[in-house]
């Protein structure tokens, strides 16, 4: 069976150009159910987008949700502690309340997971795969990578009580270096720690070039070991993409307590939201009683359909006009000839009101009559 | 080039003050005519006037790169974008008033009557008071005064209609003054720009502050 990619969507075209890329890398697809009990969502709340999740009771008097998210379906269904690394993908649908609207959405989402023991390689191919996703939906794209380890080690040697640290956070996470400052200042933390917290706020650039200055506002073991990881994934990611277009950012800020390592935020120019992000997910393994690390990521596929591609000029190429008089067996045959020459064709008595073509036939005994050409 | 929303008003002007001599100026904004959107191409920016409330959806949308919005629509709303400098104008207040001689009775529901819920509920819910939330949308200071509210939470700049209304400041939540505003999106594709922009308006901060330092 051929398909021809113009009739796809872009999130459909998008969708089985990274279903290739994952299978290539050999992670197998996840199909999974529409609904979970809606207890399984209560218990990690926080690690959901949004506080709406919309819930039916089913046959059985059970409390059920539509789900909101794929990861911790997935994650649910590994075994405690799997030998080897789970590879899996998924191209599922999500019901979600979306930001500002607040209405409830449905969207196509698609991404992997690997579970498992998560070493040096295993963290480099996902990140990598996500930079490739990136690529494959468009050219300019740009991914930014966090490190919540180095985040939460900067934060645990300033010693704040938690509603401080959570409006830094907050500060970090918008870039706010003033809001920083004024924290810092009404918590009486040292001038060195506010220093090292603005930074934060600040750097911004492709990873090599601002490991150094990460060096300089790094504190203890544990800031170095990520800085260690950090500069251990540029290595590999060096030799097979373009690593300008891989920045480090520390705005980028996951729940803490569920997220431990990389993280990441991936875009494409001319959408105005993210449209890729993942990372390093340990905690919500062991909240789910697994022995073992994650790391995966999620693409948002509703976000290409808007702002991807130009909007379609019309609606066919060819409007073919018939009346009560038309033999059916040669208007069958004249659309069936048209659509072997690749165009596309409506076939109807009438023009229908607001219709967009290219050609406007008629099909009379003699054969087809041109009406009229907007090409 | 750069698209930035402005707020129209009189915070818009000065704000377009500070742009224009940070060396951002598109200088037919001044002429008086009808027209939405101005372009400087030498400068590389394009100026549009929207409703105050409206910068931050612009940005958050992408539909500019950058903006300027208080912060009071900022803690309202929490719009997906980058907070980038404090322009230190537009400066006021968050607050909580009351008609003089408001007595606090923890016995009862606490009603307030405001324009920004999301800040009000926020506020209460750090001090675990029970409270009912009256929107509304403008003339707050009459909610007390009628009895339709116990207090209010609104700006207040200068309190002058608060104390022409018998009522006071009771509690203090926030300072509020402008702050410019990125497409999270935007900014990893303009960086350099926007990077940029910030540094000469932050030197035209600095000037300004200088200066009136000076008058003193």
């Amino acid at each position: 069976m051929e398909i021809n990619a113009a009739v796809l969507k872009n999130g459909e075209r998008a969708m089985l150009a990274l279903r290739a890329l994952y299978t290539r890398y050999g992670y197998s697809c996840f199909k999974m159910s529409k609904f979970e009990e809606y207890d399984f969502y209560v218990h990690n709340r926080n690690f959901l987008r949004g506080d709406t999740i919309v819930t039916f009771t089913d046959n059985g008097g059970r409390l059920m949700a539509l789900r909101p998210d794929v990861t911790l379906s997935i994650v649910k269904n590994v075994s405690g502690c799997p030998p080897q690394p789970v590879k899996v993908y998924y191209n599922e649908n999500v019901y979600r309340e979306t930001r500002g609207s607040r209405e409830i959405a449905e969207i196509m989402q698609t991404g992997l997971e690997c579970i498992g023991d998560i070493d040096l390689y295993q963290t480099g191919e996902v990140v990598l795969l996500a930079a490739q996703s990136l690529a494959v939906m468009g050219e300019q794209w740009v991914l930014d990578i966090s490190h919540m380890g180095f985040l939460s080690a900067l934060l645990e040697a300033v010693s704040l009580d938690e509603a401080v640290r959570e409006k830094l956070i907050r500060c970090v996470r918008d870039k706010n270096v003033g809001g920083i400052r004024t924290i810092c200042a009404e918590a009486s933390i040292c001038a060195e720690d506010t220093d090292r917290l603005c930074t934060l706020g600040t750097l911004f650039g492709p990873v090599e070039e601002v490991l150094p200055q990460l060096r300089n506002i790094s504190v203890n073991a544990a800031t170095e070991a990520a800085l260690d990881e950090l500069s251990a994934l540029c290595d590999i990611l060096s030799g097979v993409i373009d690593t300008k277009r891989i920045n480090m950012d520390f705005s980028i800020v996951n729940d803490l307590s569920y997220y431990n390592g990389i993280i990441w935020n991936g875009f494409l120019r001319g959408i105005p939201q993210c449209v890729l992000s993942g990372g390093r997910y340990d905690p919500l393994l062991e909240k789910l009683g697994k022995k073992c690390g994650a790391i995966g990521f999620a693409v948002s596929l509703n976000l290409l359909e808007r702002y991807y591609a130009a909007p379609r000029s019309c609606d066919a190429d060819i409007l073919l006009l018939y009346d009560d008089e038309t033999d059916a067996v040669a208007l069958t045959q004249a659309v069936r000839m048209l659509c072997d020459s690749g165009k596309t064709v409506r076939a109807q008595k009438t023009v229908p009101e607001g219709f967009r073509y290219r050609q406007l036939l008629r099909m009379k005994d003699r054969g087809l009559e041109i009406l009229e050409n907007n090409a | 080039m750069l698209n930035i929303a402005l707020p129209k008003g009189r915070l818009g002007e000065v704000v377009y003050g500070i742009f224009e001599a940070a060396g951002y100026g598109c200088p037919q904004i001044r002429e008086n005519s009808r027209r939405l959107i101005f372009e400087s191409e030498e400068n590389g920016v394009r100026y549009f006037w929207v409703k105050p409330s409206d910068v931050s959806i612009y940005v958050e949308h992408g539909a500019a790169d950058i903006g300027v919005a208080g912060k009071d629509i900022l803690l309202e709303y929490s719009p997906e974008v980058y907070e980038l400098l404090d322009l230190g104008v537009g400066k006021c207040r968050m607050a909580v008033a009351a008609a003089d001689g408001f007595h606090y009775d923890s016995d009862r529901t606490l009603r307030v009557a405001t324009k920004f819920p999301n800040i009000a509920r926020s506020f209460y819910r750090t001090q675990s008071r029970d409270i009912d939330i009256i929107r509304l949308n403008g003339s707050i200071e009459l909610a007390p005064i009628l009895g339709l509210s116990d207090v209010i939470v609104d700006i207040v700049e200068t309190g002058v209609t608060l104390r022409e209304n018998n009522l006071s400041v009771v509690e203090n939540i926030v300072p509020i003054s402008a702050r410019l505003i990125a497409n999270k999106a935007g900014y990893q594709f303009n960086h350099g720009a926007i990077a940029e922009l910030c540094d000469c308006i932050a030197a035209q901060l600095r000037c300004r502050v200088q200066e009136e330092e000076g008058r003193k």
